[in-house]
């Protein structure tokens, strides 16, 4: 068969990384190819080169057979390539129509839109694929998978012979994603080619005909669903023996740190997103929460910090009530929070290190004496943050949008834990992290435990849960469904639990 | 392992208040040329004028409320808001403080700091209801601080002036002014003419440098202090740059947000002193304007305690030079207006190219770091 | 019953006005006077509308391609003075030409500052509020000095560019035929409501300008581009996501340009009107006294939409109009109770979707208004400056959550950076 897109020698630099090295890919016309690998192996990068929203340094592209260059994404699109992106690139408050045709507009005279013409148009495109969509709505009143259709009619709408999606199943549910594949097989039916950015394995051996594996920027494998399993994929992925965080004997005491009872939490429109949860997580334990995301974790977090209120139940942090207490007051009472997205609520990203680390410290030493804040006692632990939890920095003045993404994890993790919480929250604590910041904030997060501090672990990396947690709770739809040992239980076991498959109790 | 020398840090600091006053002279030179008059002479001329100390005085004179300003406006613009209101509150909290001052007998110290505190108590619930109608109406402060500079002057001032209005001229040094009752002396801060001749030399024509200046510089320490040094704000910068991480980092935004707003204000409120404490009453007819270019001079200072006096000084200095360039006719006066409104659209201009310099080289430092450990 | 808001926009607005009218009778009524719906009432209000509406329309070109404009100000008061120089040296069409031109240049600057260099759109708008005052004031000394008549405060008198009154409906000429007059009929016909209403069309039919025309012509036109055409399409994604227009390869900075300068054409537009003879006849430092803030206003109140900030225009545009001829006080004294039923609609609205808080709070606000109203004879005159400004914080109190402004409208865009 002919080949869609051949890419050759690929290379992509940016100061102090090279995210493309002389990346290979041969995608056939009308395969499914998927392309996965670590966060930060350079998928992105790779899809924006694709897409020429970012030129290669080196190497060449060649669409059916012919070699192209091009400008901008434009003449991409003029050469039958679209792109669906991960974060929807869509108007909330222009209609499905208007945004469809954005950019491809039929008109008459006068630049006057010929909405008619658009409008058939778009349902011959929906139809002979089998998306259905009412072209009048409001893109703002769809659900994420109806969205996700828009951005794929758009596409078709233009012509594309060649659809890029970018991690199209990260936002979306079990269900959606069932829809998506069958989309996916249909568009291939008809003679689509589509090239898919995709880490969750047993969605890539599901639906690619083709797998390509990124490591660090090279392309290391390609290789067929059939030949390989998912163990392998992720061998392939990560270079060498998988790094599994594994806790060895139990460090689990009496007292018990943290108590949620009978915790409900509603948001604005009423619905209810933490239903009457209980929990109690004793020192030395780490509790871990699994679940599909959107299912109360997040708000369940956020209770226990006390950033949302809790319309019900009681939180009582090492024996004192604290379901009224602001923030402040939970976090001089000794809780520790590494929040699931570091930039919108972990740094004051333009403000210097050494302001960062005070952050949900300030009221406390050595950061501040009274009312003042004192800046030498706060550079001086931020040193030790630096030295202790290997914080990559030229020194602690630069500001931290200026670090690479590990690093101002580590930086997180490290002014949490040099303020030795009673109680850690941690929310997906290694995303988006490389492996090597990873291994240590594992590796802090079970020293911390050894002295006894009680951790709270919200993360969708199974193997992140089952290494490290004590206990594992399961949550769906706001309740907790599932209390499981996770010595015994596994991946596939746990996936079941989150996504209904199975439903009773204990293991 | 030093990435970012200081000198460099100190360059992309300065550099851009530099190119932005030398792309000021710039433009005013050409429009200068363009009108038929020297840009040499002019600006001989203005520098000549303010090397004397009678001048030297009127510019410190016109600065002091300006900085006031600035640092109002700026006390908004750490914690991301806007204050637009600066002008409205001021002028209310004058008016307000000037009737009331002149009501009440109190000894002179006790007298002085009433007046303040009630200037500083009007600008501060004026602007701290626009505070309260962000967090708990989701109104953008923007919007309403402009409707409620509207209702302040076109309305609430305009209305109170005639109400408090006394009888007949007042002061009999400033030619038939009209306002509110006059401050009894003990309620007026004295001029520092004192300082001045005991440093250098007898005032003449009868200048006075304005007692105000003292206020103006308590408040620019107390910003640098509050701001800089304090636990509010540390809160209240980090509630300005990310106001969710700072929430999950115990600091409650929306109390930051009126905190802020009202903070703004009651320094607001100080800014109308140097004119009631100057003639001793709220004039039918006050200078307006001081909160706009207050806005301007935070900007141009980058809301830096030191930033600030030096662009409060720098607007002074053309306002005075307004009216020597209308004494010596060596070009139209207006050319300073237009001065100012080019340098501070030049400045944040010049800031954020220079802002994003710095940015990259930032980031390439840090990487470098990366690959050097 | 169909809810109000499923309504087309047009026939929404249209019942609001008649619900406005209807309210306006009644307090007139009350009061004993016939000025809240005279024929000229309506012509002043119209007048003073026309700035207001011009300028709003501005900010609506500028913030639907995303940029704020609250720099309008500065764009009007660019456009009096050039309005003013043009008319008295080349004549009143020409007037109107320049001031359009010289709001667009105040419009350029903001966009250089706000896209090509994207300093924040606020800042830059304070900056241009301060620039275009010296400009004017500038250029006052070096060129209105030397016209006779001038200062440096003030020009001459500006010629204008003639009016018309609508025939058939308005009793206006075709030829030298004088039409009959359907309005001017029905508004002496004494008619409750009926007259009222006759008499204030009756307004804003009768010798209305040409530029008060294109004004109003511009409501539909507008509409038109931005919702039924290409570029508008192209200029709302601007404002709405960005990003979306330039993955489909839209060319954003240059929907931004446009828009903006469009903008400052209009605020322009809106200060030659205000320094031709419908208003002042004369420029005057100064003069636009907050007028492209009202603008903006106008704006908030029409949820960004044209047809909205006709509404609005024509709502802050009437007190000025009546305060103008309101010697005793008792039109502006009405208001006070026109204010008060306002907000007691506000309340049962409030009520009807059980908002605690926003009834009482409607409420409470009603009864301070109508307790002033009760206990008053007379009314400040600078109640009627402030009333716009009043009713914009009062809508935005109550109804900030409920409009929509362009998503992206304020936000620094960078080409490249998704």
């Amino acid at each position: 068969m002919a080949l869609a897109i051949e890419l050759i020698g690929i290379t992509k630099r940016f100061p102090g990384v090279v995210a493309n090295d002389h990346v290979e890919l041969k995608v056939e016309e009308g395969e499914i190819h998927a392309i996965c690998g670590e966060n930060g192996a350079g998928k992105s990068t790779l899809m924006k080169v694709l897409y020429w929203m970012l030129q290669a340094d080196e190497g060449t592209m060649n669409v059916f057979g012919q070699e192209v260059r091009f400008a901008s994404p434009t003449e991409a699109i003029g050469a039958g390539i679209g792109m669906v992106h991960q974060h929807f690139m869509l108007a909330d408050q222009l209609t499905v129509l208007e945004n469809v045709i954005l950019g491809a507009e039929p008109v008459h005279a006068l630049g006057l839109i010929d909405f008619d013409e658009a409008k058939d148009h778009l349902k011959k495109v929906a139809e002979s694929y089998g998306l259905f969509i009412d072209p009048d709505d409001l893109v703002e009143e769809l659900e994420v998978g109806e969205r996700q259709r828009v951005e794929i009619i758009k596409v078709l709408y233009r012509g594309a012979k060649i659809l890029i999606l970018d991690e199209p199943t990260a936002v979306l549910v079990p269900q959606e994603v069932e829809e998506l594949f069958r989309n996916m097989r249909d568009l291939k039916k008809d003679g689509a080619t589509i090239l898919f950015i995709d880490h969750k394995l047993d969605e890539v051996l599901a639906i690619a005909d083709t797998i390509t594996v990124l490591r660090q920027g090279q392309s290391v494998a390609t290789v067929k669903p059939d030949q390989v399993t998912a163990q392998d994929l992720a061998e392939l992925m990560v270079g060498s023996e998988l790094p599994t965080p594994e806790t060895t004997e139990s460090t689990v005491r009496d007292e018990v740190a943290l108590e949620v009872s009978g915790l409900t939490v509603i948001d604005q429109d009423e619905r209810v997103i933490v239903d009457d949860v209980s929990f109690r997580v004793r020192r030395g334990e780490v509790l871990g929460i699994a679940g599909v995301e959107g299912n109360g974790q997040t708000e369940l977090i956020e209770a226990v910090i006390g950033t949302s209120p809790a319309a019900r139940g009681i939180v009582t942090l090492n024996g004192a009530d604290v379901t009224r207490a602001t923030v402040r007051h939970r976090r001089e009472q000794g809780i520790g929070y590494i929040p699931q997205d570091r930039h919108r609520e972990g740094l004051l990203l333009p403000a210097p290190l050494w302001e960062n680390a005070a952050l949900g410290h300030q009221t406390q030493q050595p950061f501040s004496k009274g009312i003042w804040m004192d800046r030498q006692g706060a550079r001086q632990r931020t040193e030790d943050i630096r030295r202790e939890f290997d914080v990559r920095t030229p020194d602690v003045d630069v500001p931290a949008h200026a670090l690479s993404g590990g690093n101002q994890q580590k930086l997180i993790v490290g002014r949490e834990m040099m303020a030795e919480p009673s109680v850690l929250l941690a929310a997906h604590p290694t995303r988006g992290i490389d492996v090597g910041a990873q291994a240590a904030v594992w590796e802090d997060i079970k020293a911390a435990r050894r002295a006894g501090m009680a951790t709270l672990l919200v993360s969708a990396d199974l193997d992140e849960l089952i290494g490290l947690s004590d206990t594992i709770v399961v949550m769906l739809r706001g309740r907790i469904v599932a209390t499981l040992d996770p010595a015994t239980v596994t991946p596939r076991d746990l996936g079941a639990f989150m996504t209904g498959a199975t439903s009773a109790g204990a293991a | 392992m030093k990435a970012i020398p200081l000198w460099k840090r100190a360059s992309l600091l300065l550099a851009a208040p530099v190119a932005a006053l030398i792309f000021s002279i710039l433009m005013s030179s050409i429009v200068l040329v363009l009108s038929g008059s020297s840009p040499l002479r002019a600006y001989a001329d203005m520098f000549e004028h303010a090397s004397r100390l009678e001048t030297m005085i009127d510019i410190l004179n016109r600065a002091t409320p300006l900085y006031i300003a600035g640092v109002a406006a700026a006390i908004g613009f750490r914690m991301n808001l806007f204050n637009i209101g600066v002008e409205g509150q001021y002028l209310l909290a004058a008016i307000v403080a000037a009737h009331l001052g002149a009501m009440v007998t109190l000894t002179p110290v006790l007298h002085v700091t009433f007046i303040m505190l009630v200037a500083m108590v009007v600008g501060a619930a004026y602007s701290g209801f626009a505070g309260l109608l962000k967090v708990t109406r989701g109104v953008n402060e923007v919007i309403s601080t402009i409707m409620l500079n509207a209702i302040a002057i076109s309305g609430l001032v305009a209305y109170l002036v005639r109400l408090w209005q006394a009888g007949g001229a007042i002061d009999p040094g400033s030619a038939q002014q009209v306002g509110t009752t006059p401050i009894p002396e003990s309620g007026l801060l004295p001029d520092l003419n004192v300082v001045v001749e005991g440093l250098f030399r007898e005032l003449r024509q009868g200048k006075e440098l304005t007692g105000v200046l003292l206020v103006a510089i308590l408040v620019g320490v107390g910003y640098h202090v509050l701001v800089n040094r304090t636990r509010f704000g540390f809160d209240l910068r980090a509630s300005g740059i990310n106001p969710f991480a700072a929430n999950v980092g115990g600091v409650p935004p929306k109390r930051m947000v009126v905190a802020a707003m009202a903070l703004s204000g009651a320094i607001a409120g100080l800014v109308g002193l140097s004119e009631i404490m100057h003639i001793g009453f709220f004039p039918a007819n006050p200078i307006k304007g001081l909160g706009f270019t207050g806005i301007a001079v935070a900007l141009l200072g980058r809301n830096h305690p030191l930033g600030i006096v030096f662009a409060a000084l720098i607007f002074a200095f053309l306002d005075v030079s307004s009216g020597v360039l209308q004494f010596t006719g060596a070009a139209s006066r207006e050319i300073v207006v237009i001065m100012q409104g080019v340098i501070i659209l030049a400045a944040v201009v010049a800031y954020e190219i220079a802002r994003r310099a710095r940015e990259k080289e930032e980031a390439r430092a840090a990487a470098e770091a990366m690959v050097a450990v | 019953m169909k809810r109000l808001s499923e309504l087309p926009a047009w026939l929404r607005w249209s019942l609001y006005a008649a619900g406005g009218v209807l309210l306006l009778t009644v307090v007139q009524t009350l009061e004993g006077t016939d000025r809240l719906t005279s024929v000229t009432s309506a012509q002043s209000m119209l007048r003073w509308a026309i700035p207001i509406l011009l300028a709003g329309l501005g900010g609506l070109y500028s913030e639907r391609a995303g940029v704020v404009n609250i720099g309008l100000e500065g764009m009007m008061i660019l456009g009096t003075w050039f309005g003013a120089w043009g008319a008295i040296t080349y004549g009143a069409w020409w007037g109107i030409v320049a001031g359009i031109i010289g709001g667009a240049l105040g419009g350029l600057l903001h966009a250089v500052a706000t896209v090509t260099f994207g300093v924040d759109h606020i800042i830059s708008g304070v900056a241009v509020n301060i620039l275009a005052p010296g400009i004017t004031r500038f250029l006052s000394s070096e060129i209105l000095t030397n016209i006779p008549g001038g200062s440096i405060t003030q020009s001459p008198r500006v010629p204008g560019v003639g009016s018309a009154t609508i025939p058939f409906l308005a009793g206006g000429t075709i030829g030298n035929w004088t039409t009959p007059d359907l309005f001017g009929w029905l508004g002496t016909r004494e008619w409750f409501f009926i007259s009222d209403f006759a008499n204030l069309l009756k307004g804003v039919m009768t010798r209305v300008s040409w530029v008060t025309l294109i004004a109003v012509l511009l409501v539909p036109l507008t509409a038109w581009l931005l919702w039924r055409t290409r570029f508008g399409l192209r200029l709302r994604i601007c404002g709405e996501r960005p990003e979306a227009g330039e993955a489909q390869g839209i060319d954003v900075y240059r929907y931004k340009y446009i828009g903006v300068v469009i903008s400052g054409a209009l605020a322009g537009m809106a200060g030659a009107f205000i320094a031709s003879p419908e208003l002042s006849g004369i420029y005057l430092e100064g003069q636009t006294t907050g007028r492209g803030f009202i603008g903006l206003a106008a704006l908030i109140f029409g949820n960004w939409r044209p047809i909205g900030v006709l509404g609005g225009a024509l709502l802050f545009g009437y007190p000025f109009g009546i305060g103008l001829r309101d010697l005793d006080g008792s039109a502006s004294h009405g208001l006070i109770l026109v204010n008060a039923i306002g907000l007691a609609a506000v309340a049962i609205w409030a009520f009807t979707r059980s908002k605690r808080t926003d009834t009482v709070l409607a409420l409470a606000l009603s009864g301070i208004f109508a307790l002033w109203y009760f206990t008053t004879d007379v009314v400040p005159d600078v109640w009627i400056n402030i009333l716009p400004f009043v009713i914009v914080l009062l809508v935005l109190i109550f109804f900030a959550q409920r409009l929509r402004p362009p998503a992206a409208d304020g936000l620094r865009y960078r080409k490249g950076q998704t």
